[in-house]
Protein backbone atom coordinates (compact mmCIF):
# COMPACT_ATOMS: atom_id res chain seq x y z
CA UNK A 1 0.00 0.00 0.00
CA UNK A 2 1.39 3.66 -0.73
CA UNK A 3 2.41 5.82 1.92
CA UNK A 4 1.95 9.57 2.05
CA UNK A 5 3.52 12.22 4.03
CA UNK A 6 1.04 14.45 6.24
CA UNK A 7 2.54 17.46 7.94
CA UNK A 8 0.47 18.16 10.79
CA UNK A 9 0.48 21.54 13.00
CA UNK A 10 1.35 20.46 16.73
CA UNK A 11 1.10 23.05 19.34
CA UNK A 12 -1.10 25.02 22.13
CA UNK A 13 -1.46 28.78 23.05
CA UNK A 14 1.83 29.20 23.66
CA UNK A 15 3.59 27.92 20.52
CA UNK A 16 4.31 24.93 18.60
CA UNK A 17 5.24 23.42 14.85
CA UNK A 18 4.70 21.12 12.19
CA UNK A 19 5.55 17.65 12.55
CA UNK A 20 5.77 15.30 9.68
CA UNK A 21 4.19 11.76 9.70
CA UNK A 22 4.07 9.28 6.80
CA UNK A 23 1.34 6.82 7.20
CA UNK A 24 0.10 3.92 4.50
CA UNK A 25 -3.38 5.37 2.40
CA UNK A 26 -5.86 3.24 0.84
CA UNK A 27 -8.30 3.71 -1.72
CA UNK A 28 -11.20 5.88 -0.55
CA UNK A 29 -9.35 6.73 2.68
CA UNK A 30 -10.41 10.21 3.32
CA UNK A 31 -8.27 12.95 5.32
CA UNK A 32 -9.34 12.25 8.46
CA UNK A 33 -8.55 8.95 8.23
CA UNK A 34 -5.23 9.22 7.80
CA UNK A 35 -5.46 11.65 10.64
CA UNK A 36 -6.80 8.34 13.14
CA UNK A 37 -4.14 6.11 11.46
CA UNK A 38 -1.21 8.75 12.94
CA UNK A 39 -3.16 9.23 16.17
CA UNK A 40 -3.40 5.24 16.60
CA UNK A 41 0.32 4.52 15.09
CA UNK A 42 2.65 7.42 16.01
CA UNK A 43 0.99 10.23 17.85
CA UNK A 44 -1.70 9.27 20.97
CA UNK A 45 -2.10 12.84 21.90
CA UNK A 46 -2.62 14.30 18.62
CA UNK A 47 -6.06 16.40 18.89
CA UNK A 48 -8.48 16.60 16.62
CA UNK A 49 -11.99 16.97 16.78
CA UNK A 50 -14.52 14.62 14.93
CA UNK A 51 -17.94 12.85 15.25
CA UNK A 52 -19.57 11.98 12.29
CA UNK A 53 -17.13 10.99 9.63
CA UNK A 54 -20.03 11.75 7.21
CA UNK A 55 -20.07 15.50 6.22
CA UNK A 56 -22.99 16.08 8.48
CA UNK A 57 -21.60 17.38 12.26
CA UNK A 58 -18.77 19.87 11.11
CA UNK A 59 -16.89 19.14 13.70
CA UNK A 60 -13.39 18.19 11.70
CA UNK A 61 -12.83 21.29 9.94
CA UNK A 62 -9.38 22.22 9.44
CA UNK A 63 -7.22 23.42 6.49
CA UNK A 64 -5.87 21.17 4.05
CA UNK A 65 -2.54 22.20 1.67
CA UNK A 66 -4.10 25.91 2.38
CA UNK A 67 -7.77 25.64 2.03
CA UNK A 68 -10.60 25.64 4.84
CA UNK A 69 -12.15 22.16 4.47
CA UNK A 70 -13.63 19.24 6.45
CA UNK A 71 -11.11 16.48 6.88
CA UNK A 72 -13.44 13.94 6.25
CA UNK A 73 -15.05 15.44 3.29
CA UNK A 74 -11.04 15.65 2.03
CA UNK A 75 -10.16 12.33 -0.43
CA UNK A 76 -6.51 11.40 -0.20
CA UNK A 77 -6.84 10.49 -3.75
CA UNK A 78 -7.83 13.75 -4.98
CA UNK A 79 -4.55 15.56 -3.01
CA UNK A 80 -1.41 15.80 -5.22
CA UNK A 81 0.59 12.67 -5.39
CA UNK A 82 3.63 12.21 -4.33
CA UNK A 83 3.55 15.43 -2.29
CA UNK A 84 3.55 16.41 1.57
CA UNK A 85 -0.19 17.60 2.93
CA UNK A 86 -0.31 19.88 5.06
CA UNK A 87 -3.05 19.73 7.88
CA UNK A 88 -3.39 23.08 10.13
CA UNK A 89 -6.17 23.93 12.23
CA UNK A 90 -8.33 26.78 11.30
CA UNK A 91 -6.62 30.28 11.84
CA UNK A 92 -9.29 32.34 12.43
CA UNK A 93 -10.03 31.17 15.96
CA UNK A 94 -7.90 31.06 18.82
CA UNK A 95 -5.93 27.73 18.82
CA UNK A 96 -6.67 25.37 21.66
CA UNK A 97 -4.19 22.48 20.92
CA UNK A 98 -3.05 21.03 17.67
CA UNK A 99 -5.59 20.79 15.19
CA UNK A 100 -8.54 22.02 17.76
CA UNK A 101 -10.07 25.64 17.87
CA UNK A 102 -12.14 27.63 20.05
CA UNK A 103 -15.15 27.97 18.13
CA UNK A 104 -17.17 29.40 21.00
CA UNK A 105 -16.99 32.90 19.12
CA UNK A 106 -19.68 31.96 17.38
CA UNK A 107 -22.24 30.71 19.58
CA UNK A 108 -21.76 34.23 21.06
CA UNK A 109 -22.27 35.63 17.91
CA UNK A 110 -24.72 33.90 16.65
CA UNK A 111 -27.00 34.75 19.88
CA UNK A 112 -26.20 38.45 19.29
CA UNK A 113 -29.04 37.91 16.56
CA UNK A 114 -32.26 38.71 17.26
CA UNK A 115 -34.19 35.21 17.55
CA UNK A 116 -37.35 34.16 15.47
CA UNK A 117 -40.52 36.10 16.22
CA UNK A 118 -43.41 34.59 14.52
CA UNK A 119 -46.89 36.58 13.81
CA UNK A 120 -49.94 35.18 15.65
CA UNK A 121 -51.21 31.73 14.43
CA UNK A 122 -53.03 31.19 11.27
CA UNK A 123 -55.12 28.81 12.98
CA UNK A 124 -56.90 28.50 15.85
CA UNK A 125 -55.00 25.49 17.10
CA UNK A 126 -52.21 27.12 17.01
CA UNK A 127 -50.34 26.38 13.80
CA UNK A 128 -49.51 28.63 10.87
CA UNK A 129 -49.65 27.90 7.05
CA UNK A 130 -47.03 28.79 4.48
CA UNK A 131 -46.70 27.91 1.08
CA UNK A 132 -43.32 26.21 -0.19
CA UNK A 133 -42.61 28.96 -2.13
CA UNK A 134 -41.91 31.31 0.32
CA UNK A 135 -40.23 29.14 2.39
CA UNK A 136 -37.57 27.63 -0.39
CA UNK A 137 -35.31 30.46 0.06
CA UNK A 138 -34.68 30.20 4.15
CA UNK A 139 -34.89 26.39 3.79
CA UNK A 140 -31.48 26.67 1.67
CA UNK A 141 -30.07 28.48 5.04
CA UNK A 142 -30.99 25.71 6.85
CA UNK A 143 -28.69 23.17 4.79
CA UNK A 144 -25.73 24.75 7.30
CA UNK A 145 -23.97 22.42 9.45
CA UNK A 146 -21.83 25.31 11.15
CA UNK A 147 -18.41 23.75 10.51
CA UNK A 148 -17.45 27.41 10.46
CA UNK A 149 -15.32 27.01 7.30
CA UNK A 150 -16.92 30.17 5.62
CA UNK A 151 -15.75 32.06 9.15
CA UNK A 152 -12.48 30.52 8.98
CA UNK A 153 -11.75 31.49 4.98
CA UNK A 154 -13.42 35.13 5.61
CA UNK A 155 -10.96 37.74 5.71
CA UNK A 156 -12.43 40.18 7.86
CA UNK A 157 -12.27 37.72 10.91
CA UNK A 158 -9.50 35.53 9.31
CA UNK A 159 -6.73 38.41 8.18
CA UNK A 160 -8.29 41.71 10.12
CA UNK A 161 -9.94 39.92 13.51
CA UNK A 162 -13.01 42.08 13.35
CA UNK A 163 -14.86 39.60 15.49
CA UNK A 164 -15.95 42.49 18.18
CA UNK A 165 -17.76 44.58 15.03
CA UNK A 166 -18.52 41.58 12.26
CA UNK A 167 -20.61 38.78 12.72
CA UNK A 168 -19.19 36.60 9.79
CA UNK A 169 -20.80 34.67 6.80
CA UNK A 170 -22.32 31.92 8.94
CA UNK A 171 -24.04 33.95 11.14
CA UNK A 172 -25.45 36.45 8.06
CA UNK A 173 -27.16 33.13 6.84
CA UNK A 174 -28.48 32.14 9.71
CA UNK A 175 -30.23 35.71 10.32
CA UNK A 176 -30.88 35.33 6.45
CA UNK A 177 -33.00 32.70 7.19
CA UNK A 178 -34.75 34.29 9.89
CA UNK A 179 -35.44 37.38 8.03
CA UNK A 180 -36.63 35.59 4.55
CA UNK A 181 -38.87 33.61 6.52
CA UNK A 182 -42.72 34.23 5.77
CA UNK A 183 -43.80 33.95 9.04
CA UNK A 184 -41.08 36.22 10.80
CA UNK A 185 -41.89 39.88 11.94
CA UNK A 186 -38.91 40.80 13.66
CA UNK A 187 -36.64 43.40 11.62
CA UNK A 188 -32.75 42.68 12.12
CA UNK A 189 -31.09 45.33 9.74
CA UNK A 190 -30.42 48.00 12.22
CA UNK A 191 -28.24 45.60 13.63
CA UNK A 192 -26.81 43.93 10.56
CA UNK A 193 -26.22 47.51 9.14
CA UNK A 194 -24.73 48.59 13.49
CA UNK A 195 -22.83 46.37 15.60
CA UNK A 196 -23.13 42.60 12.90
CA UNK A 197 -20.88 45.00 10.84
CA UNK A 198 -22.75 43.49 7.39
CA UNK A 199 -20.67 46.44 5.75
CA UNK A 200 -17.43 44.66 5.92
CA UNK A 201 -18.49 42.55 3.72
CA UNK A 202 -16.35 42.56 0.34
CA UNK A 203 -18.20 39.99 -1.34
CA UNK A 204 -15.12 37.67 -2.18
CA UNK A 205 -17.45 35.29 -2.00
CA UNK A 206 -14.76 32.94 -0.45
CA UNK A 207 -17.35 31.71 2.09
CA UNK A 208 -19.81 30.13 -0.76
CA UNK A 209 -16.13 29.02 -2.35
CA UNK A 210 -15.89 26.56 1.05
CA UNK A 211 -19.03 25.77 1.87
CA UNK A 212 -19.42 22.30 2.28
CA UNK A 213 -22.96 22.27 2.20
CA UNK A 214 -22.75 24.21 -1.32
CA UNK A 215 -25.04 27.04 0.30
CA UNK A 216 -24.61 29.85 -1.82
CA UNK A 217 -23.58 32.47 0.93
CA UNK A 218 -22.86 35.38 -1.17
CA UNK A 219 -25.66 35.17 -3.88
CA UNK A 220 -28.32 34.25 -1.81
CA UNK A 221 -27.75 35.52 1.75
CA UNK A 222 -25.49 38.23 2.09
CA UNK A 223 -25.92 39.98 -0.72
CA UNK A 224 -29.62 40.15 -0.34
CA UNK A 225 -29.06 41.53 3.18
CA UNK A 226 -27.12 43.90 2.18
CA UNK A 227 -29.45 45.13 -0.16
CA UNK A 228 -32.75 45.25 3.00
CA UNK A 229 -29.87 47.61 4.32
CA UNK A 230 -29.89 49.60 1.40
CA UNK A 231 -33.90 49.94 1.20
CA UNK A 232 -33.91 51.19 4.54
CA UNK A 233 -30.92 53.16 5.61
CA UNK A 234 -29.59 54.13 2.11
CA UNK A 235 -32.40 54.40 -0.64
CA UNK A 236 -33.82 58.24 -0.39
CA UNK A 237 -36.80 56.98 -2.87
CA UNK A 238 -37.17 54.27 -0.66
CA UNK A 239 -37.68 55.89 2.33
CA UNK A 240 -39.99 58.75 0.78
CA UNK A 241 -42.25 55.51 -0.14
CA UNK A 242 -42.43 54.30 3.14
CA UNK A 243 -43.41 57.86 4.54
CA UNK A 244 -46.86 57.02 2.02
CA UNK A 245 -46.93 53.47 3.12
CA UNK A 246 -45.87 53.26 6.43
CA UNK A 247 -45.45 49.94 8.07
CA UNK A 248 -43.23 46.54 6.67
CA UNK A 249 -43.53 46.54 2.93
CA UNK A 250 -41.54 43.41 3.25
CA UNK A 251 -44.51 41.05 3.88
CA UNK B 1 -18.41 39.12 21.36
CA UNK B 2 -14.91 38.69 22.81
CA UNK B 3 -11.81 37.11 21.49
CA UNK B 4 -8.94 36.28 23.71
CA UNK B 5 -5.39 36.30 21.62
CA UNK B 6 -3.07 33.59 21.31
CA UNK B 7 -0.85 32.83 18.95
CA UNK B 8 -1.38 31.06 16.08
CA UNK B 9 0.05 29.42 12.88
CA UNK B 10 -0.95 32.59 10.95
CA UNK B 11 0.48 33.43 7.52
CA UNK B 12 1.04 36.84 7.80
CA UNK B 13 2.26 39.39 5.04
CA UNK B 14 1.77 39.66 1.51
CA UNK B 15 0.73 36.60 -0.67
CA UNK B 16 1.58 34.08 2.56
CA UNK B 17 -0.47 31.04 2.34
CA UNK B 18 -0.32 27.07 2.39
CA UNK B 19 -2.24 27.59 -0.60
CA UNK B 20 -0.16 24.85 -3.36
CA UNK B 21 -2.47 25.33 -5.85
CA UNK B 22 -1.92 28.56 -8.31
CA UNK B 23 -3.98 31.15 -5.93
CA UNK B 24 -2.72 34.47 -8.33
CA UNK B 25 -3.24 32.60 -11.39
CA UNK B 26 -7.06 34.24 -10.99
CA UNK B 27 -6.59 37.39 -9.80
CA UNK B 28 -4.05 38.09 -12.39
CA UNK B 29 -6.55 37.14 -15.29
CA UNK B 30 -8.99 39.46 -14.03
CA UNK B 31 -6.44 42.74 -13.54
CA UNK B 32 -5.30 41.86 -16.97
CA UNK B 33 -8.89 41.65 -18.33
CA UNK B 34 -10.20 44.58 -16.57
CA UNK B 35 -7.12 47.09 -17.63
CA UNK B 36 -7.22 45.93 -20.80
CA UNK B 37 -10.55 47.01 -21.10
CA UNK B 38 -10.22 50.12 -19.24
CA UNK B 39 -7.30 51.40 -21.68
CA UNK B 40 -9.12 50.32 -24.49
CA UNK B 41 -12.23 51.70 -23.66
CA UNK B 42 -10.32 55.13 -22.48
CA UNK B 43 -8.58 55.65 -26.01
CA UNK B 44 -11.52 54.64 -27.85
CA UNK B 45 -13.71 57.28 -25.69
CA UNK B 46 -11.26 60.20 -26.53
CA UNK B 47 -11.01 59.38 -29.68
CA UNK B 48 -14.30 61.12 -31.08
CA UNK B 49 -14.64 59.77 -34.59
CA UNK B 50 -14.72 56.79 -36.69
CA UNK B 51 -17.60 55.62 -33.74
CA UNK B 52 -20.00 55.44 -36.46
CA UNK B 53 -20.79 53.35 -39.80
CA UNK B 54 -22.35 54.18 -42.56
CA UNK B 55 -20.63 52.76 -45.83
CA UNK B 56 -23.10 50.84 -47.99
CA UNK B 57 -26.44 52.02 -45.72
CA UNK B 58 -25.48 50.84 -42.65
CA UNK B 59 -26.45 52.46 -39.49
CA UNK B 60 -23.75 51.21 -36.99
CA UNK B 61 -23.12 53.62 -34.01
CA UNK B 62 -20.58 51.82 -31.34
CA UNK B 63 -21.83 51.54 -27.99
CA UNK B 64 -19.13 53.39 -26.34
CA UNK B 65 -21.02 56.43 -28.18
CA UNK B 66 -24.69 55.40 -27.70
CA UNK B 67 -26.55 57.44 -27.02
CA UNK B 68 -25.35 60.16 -28.91
CA UNK B 69 -26.58 63.44 -27.20
CA UNK B 70 -24.26 65.69 -29.33
CA UNK B 71 -22.08 65.11 -32.09
CA UNK B 72 -21.62 64.96 -35.85
CA UNK B 73 -22.75 61.91 -36.32
CA UNK B 74 -26.48 61.16 -37.95
CA UNK B 75 -27.15 59.73 -34.51
CA UNK B 76 -26.75 62.63 -32.73
CA UNK B 77 -29.97 63.86 -30.79
CA UNK B 78 -29.44 67.09 -30.50
CA UNK B 79 -27.09 68.18 -32.84
CA UNK B 80 -23.28 68.73 -32.75
CA UNK B 81 -20.82 69.67 -29.84
CA UNK B 82 -22.86 72.61 -27.94
CA UNK B 83 -21.72 76.22 -27.92
CA UNK B 84 -21.71 75.90 -23.75
CA UNK B 85 -19.35 72.86 -23.56
CA UNK B 86 -16.08 74.21 -21.90
CA UNK B 87 -13.30 75.15 -24.29
CA UNK B 88 -10.86 73.67 -21.38
CA UNK B 89 -12.58 70.16 -21.28
CA UNK B 90 -11.30 67.66 -23.67
CA UNK B 91 -14.54 66.43 -26.12
CA UNK B 92 -15.88 63.48 -27.35
CA UNK B 93 -19.53 62.22 -27.08
CA UNK B 94 -18.69 59.37 -25.35
CA UNK B 95 -17.10 60.97 -22.40
CA UNK B 96 -21.05 62.51 -21.93
CA UNK B 97 -22.39 59.24 -21.49
CA UNK B 98 -19.90 56.39 -20.31
CA UNK B 99 -20.07 57.21 -16.87
CA UNK B 100 -23.48 55.50 -16.22
CA UNK B 101 -22.46 52.33 -17.53
CA UNK B 102 -19.05 52.40 -15.82
CA UNK B 103 -20.75 53.28 -12.78
CA UNK B 104 -22.46 50.26 -12.92
CA UNK B 105 -19.99 47.87 -13.78
CA UNK B 106 -17.92 49.52 -10.64
CA UNK B 107 -20.48 49.49 -7.96
CA UNK B 108 -21.21 45.58 -9.39
CA UNK B 109 -21.02 42.61 -6.90
CA UNK B 110 -19.44 40.27 -9.27
CA UNK B 111 -17.25 42.99 -9.81
CA UNK B 112 -16.50 44.39 -6.79
CA UNK B 113 -15.45 41.41 -5.42
CA UNK B 114 -13.20 40.51 -8.56
CA UNK B 115 -11.33 43.87 -8.22
CA UNK B 116 -10.81 43.89 -4.59
CA UNK B 117 -8.80 40.92 -4.85
CA UNK B 118 -6.71 41.62 -8.30
CA UNK B 119 -6.47 45.65 -7.46
CA UNK B 120 -6.44 45.68 -3.95
CA UNK B 121 -5.41 42.46 -3.08
CA UNK B 122 -8.30 42.38 -0.13
CA UNK B 123 -7.91 39.44 -0.16
CA UNK B 124 -5.30 38.50 -3.09
CA UNK B 125 -7.17 35.47 -3.00
CA UNK B 126 -8.83 33.36 -0.23
CA UNK B 127 -6.84 31.77 2.36
CA UNK B 128 -3.92 34.13 1.16
CA UNK B 129 -2.27 36.79 3.35
CA UNK B 130 -2.80 40.76 2.64
CA UNK B 131 -0.14 43.70 2.38
CA UNK B 132 -2.07 45.84 5.05
CA UNK B 133 -3.46 45.45 8.42
CA UNK B 134 -5.96 48.18 8.48
CA UNK B 135 -9.43 47.44 6.57
CA UNK B 136 -12.80 49.70 6.55
CA UNK B 137 -14.29 47.32 3.36
CA UNK B 138 -17.68 48.82 2.52
CA UNK B 139 -18.67 50.02 5.95
CA UNK B 140 -17.43 53.57 6.16
CA UNK B 141 -16.99 55.85 3.31
CA UNK B 142 -15.83 55.68 1.00
CA UNK B 143 -16.54 52.42 -0.11
CA UNK B 144 -20.20 52.53 1.30
CA UNK B 145 -21.08 54.37 -1.23
CA UNK B 146 -20.90 51.33 -3.45
CA UNK B 147 -24.93 51.04 -2.27
CA UNK B 148 -25.84 53.09 -5.38
CA UNK B 149 -25.58 50.36 -7.68
CA UNK B 150 -29.51 49.53 -8.34
CA UNK B 151 -29.40 53.70 -9.37
CA UNK B 152 -26.59 52.78 -11.81
CA UNK B 153 -28.81 49.70 -12.91
CA UNK B 154 -31.79 51.90 -13.39
CA UNK B 155 -29.50 53.86 -16.12
CA UNK B 156 -28.38 50.91 -17.32
CA UNK B 157 -31.58 49.74 -18.29
CA UNK B 158 -31.86 52.81 -20.13
CA UNK B 159 -29.16 51.66 -21.94
CA UNK B 160 -30.70 48.80 -23.04
CA UNK B 161 -33.56 50.12 -24.55
CA UNK B 162 -31.33 52.39 -26.35
CA UNK B 163 -28.81 49.95 -27.75
CA UNK B 164 -31.77 47.67 -28.53
CA UNK B 165 -32.55 50.21 -30.93
CA UNK B 166 -29.45 50.49 -32.26
CA UNK B 167 -29.46 46.71 -32.83
CA UNK B 168 -32.80 46.97 -34.80
CA UNK B 169 -31.32 50.24 -36.75
CA UNK B 170 -28.06 47.96 -37.93
CA UNK B 171 -30.64 45.62 -39.67
CA UNK B 172 -32.08 48.21 -41.51
CA UNK B 173 -29.60 50.07 -44.99
CA UNK B 174 -30.38 52.74 -46.67
CA UNK B 175 -30.96 52.29 -50.69
CA UNK B 176 -29.81 54.44 -53.65
CA UNK B 177 -33.50 55.62 -53.87
CA UNK B 178 -33.41 57.00 -50.11
CA UNK B 179 -35.71 54.04 -49.03
CA UNK B 180 -34.43 51.95 -46.53
CA UNK B 181 -34.78 47.62 -46.90
CA UNK B 182 -34.37 45.04 -44.37
CA UNK B 183 -30.95 43.21 -44.17
CA UNK B 184 -28.23 40.76 -42.83
CA UNK B 185 -24.80 42.05 -42.51
CA UNK B 186 -22.14 40.96 -39.81
CA UNK B 187 -22.22 44.24 -38.18
CA UNK B 188 -25.93 43.90 -37.55
CA UNK B 189 -24.77 40.45 -35.80
CA UNK B 190 -22.18 42.26 -33.84
CA UNK B 191 -24.83 44.30 -32.72
CA UNK B 192 -27.53 42.46 -31.74
CA UNK B 193 -24.91 39.66 -29.72
CA UNK B 194 -23.91 42.99 -28.02
CA UNK B 195 -27.39 43.79 -26.86
CA UNK B 196 -28.01 40.17 -25.74
CA UNK B 197 -24.86 39.95 -23.88
CA UNK B 198 -25.31 43.20 -22.11
CA UNK B 199 -29.10 42.46 -21.50
CA UNK B 200 -28.04 38.81 -19.83
CA UNK B 201 -25.46 41.11 -17.64
CA UNK B 202 -28.35 43.65 -16.82
CA UNK B 203 -31.04 41.92 -16.29
CA UNK B 204 -28.98 39.32 -14.21
CA UNK B 205 -28.45 42.28 -11.75
CA UNK B 206 -28.41 41.53 -8.06
CA UNK B 207 -30.28 44.76 -7.37
CA UNK B 208 -33.01 43.65 -10.02
CA UNK B 209 -33.47 40.27 -8.21
CA UNK B 210 -34.14 42.79 -4.88
CA UNK B 211 -36.13 44.74 -6.37
CA UNK B 212 -38.68 42.35 -8.43
CA UNK B 213 -39.12 40.03 -5.84
CA UNK B 214 -36.05 39.05 -3.46
CA UNK B 215 -37.08 42.08 -0.79
CA UNK B 216 -39.92 40.43 -0.19
CA UNK B 217 -40.58 37.55 2.35
CA UNK B 218 -43.56 36.09 0.54
CA UNK B 219 -44.21 35.52 -3.36
CA UNK B 220 -47.09 33.08 -3.47
CA UNK B 221 -49.94 35.13 -4.60
CA UNK B 222 -47.68 37.00 -6.77
CA UNK B 223 -47.60 35.28 -9.94
CA UNK B 224 -45.62 37.75 -11.93
CA UNK B 225 -43.36 38.57 -9.36
CA UNK B 226 -42.47 35.00 -8.95
CA UNK B 227 -41.86 33.91 -12.12
CA UNK B 228 -39.93 37.65 -12.66
CA UNK B 229 -38.00 36.84 -9.39
CA UNK B 230 -37.39 33.47 -10.59
CA UNK B 231 -36.02 34.38 -14.19
CA UNK B 232 -33.49 37.06 -12.64
CA UNK B 233 -32.49 34.75 -10.51
CA UNK B 234 -31.73 32.08 -12.60
CA UNK B 235 -29.30 34.84 -15.14
CA UNK B 236 -28.47 35.86 -11.57
CA UNK B 237 -26.67 32.52 -11.19
CA UNK B 238 -24.56 32.82 -14.53
CA UNK B 239 -23.67 36.89 -13.68
CA UNK B 240 -19.95 36.10 -13.68
CA UNK B 241 -20.06 35.00 -17.04
CA UNK B 242 -22.33 37.65 -18.34
CA UNK B 243 -20.20 40.43 -16.91
CA UNK B 244 -17.27 39.03 -18.60
CA UNK B 245 -18.98 37.97 -22.08
CA UNK B 246 -20.66 41.53 -22.23
CA UNK B 247 -17.68 43.06 -21.22
CA UNK B 248 -15.23 41.88 -24.27
CA UNK B 249 -18.41 42.30 -26.57
CA UNK B 250 -18.86 45.86 -25.77
CA UNK B 251 -15.52 46.49 -26.53
CA UNK B 252 -15.53 44.30 -29.56
CA UNK B 253 -18.43 46.16 -31.39
CA UNK B 254 -16.87 49.16 -31.03
CA UNK B 255 -13.42 48.15 -32.47
CA UNK B 256 -15.66 46.53 -35.33
CA UNK B 257 -17.10 49.56 -35.88
CA UNK B 258 -14.27 51.78 -35.44
CA UNK B 259 -12.33 49.14 -38.24
CA UNK B 260 -15.45 49.54 -40.61
CA UNK B 261 -15.32 52.94 -40.00
CA UNK B 262 -11.83 52.89 -40.85
CA UNK B 263 -11.69 50.99 -43.64
CA UNK B 264 -9.83 48.17 -42.49
CA UNK B 265 -12.64 45.53 -42.16
CA UNK B 266 -15.34 44.72 -44.79
CA UNK B 267 -18.50 44.88 -43.73
CA UNK B 268 -19.84 41.28 -45.07
CA UNK B 269 -23.25 40.55 -46.18
CA UNK B 270 -24.96 37.75 -44.89
CA UNK B 271 -28.64 38.00 -45.60
CA UNK B 272 -29.86 40.89 -48.37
Amino acid sequence: MPEMTFRIWRGDSSGGAFAEYRTEVTEGMVVLDAVHAIQAEQAPDLAVRWNCKAGKCGSCSAEVNGRPKLMCMSRCGDLPPGETVTIEPMKAFPLLRDLTTDVSSNFRAKMAVKPFKPRPPDAPDGTWRMDQADIDRPQEFRKCIECFLCQDVCHVLRNHEKHDSFIGPRHFVYAAALEMHPLDTENRLADLKGEQGIGYCNITKCCTKVCPEHITITDNAIIPLKERVVDEFYDPVKKLFRIFRPGNARR
Amino acid sequence: MTRTDVPLPQHQGFGATSRRDAWWAQPLLVFLGLSAFVVYSTWAAFQGVEYHFSGRGANYLSPFYSPELFGDSPHAWFGPKPTWYPTWLPWSPALLILWAPAGFRFTCYYYRGAYYKAFWADPPNCAVGEPRSGYRGEHTFPLILQNIHRYFFYLALLFIVILSYDAWRGFWFADADGGERLGVRLGSIVLLVNVILLSGYTLGCHSLRHLVGGGLDRLSGRPVRKKTYDCVSCLNRGHMRWAWASLFWVGFTDFYVRMCAKGVFTDVSIIG
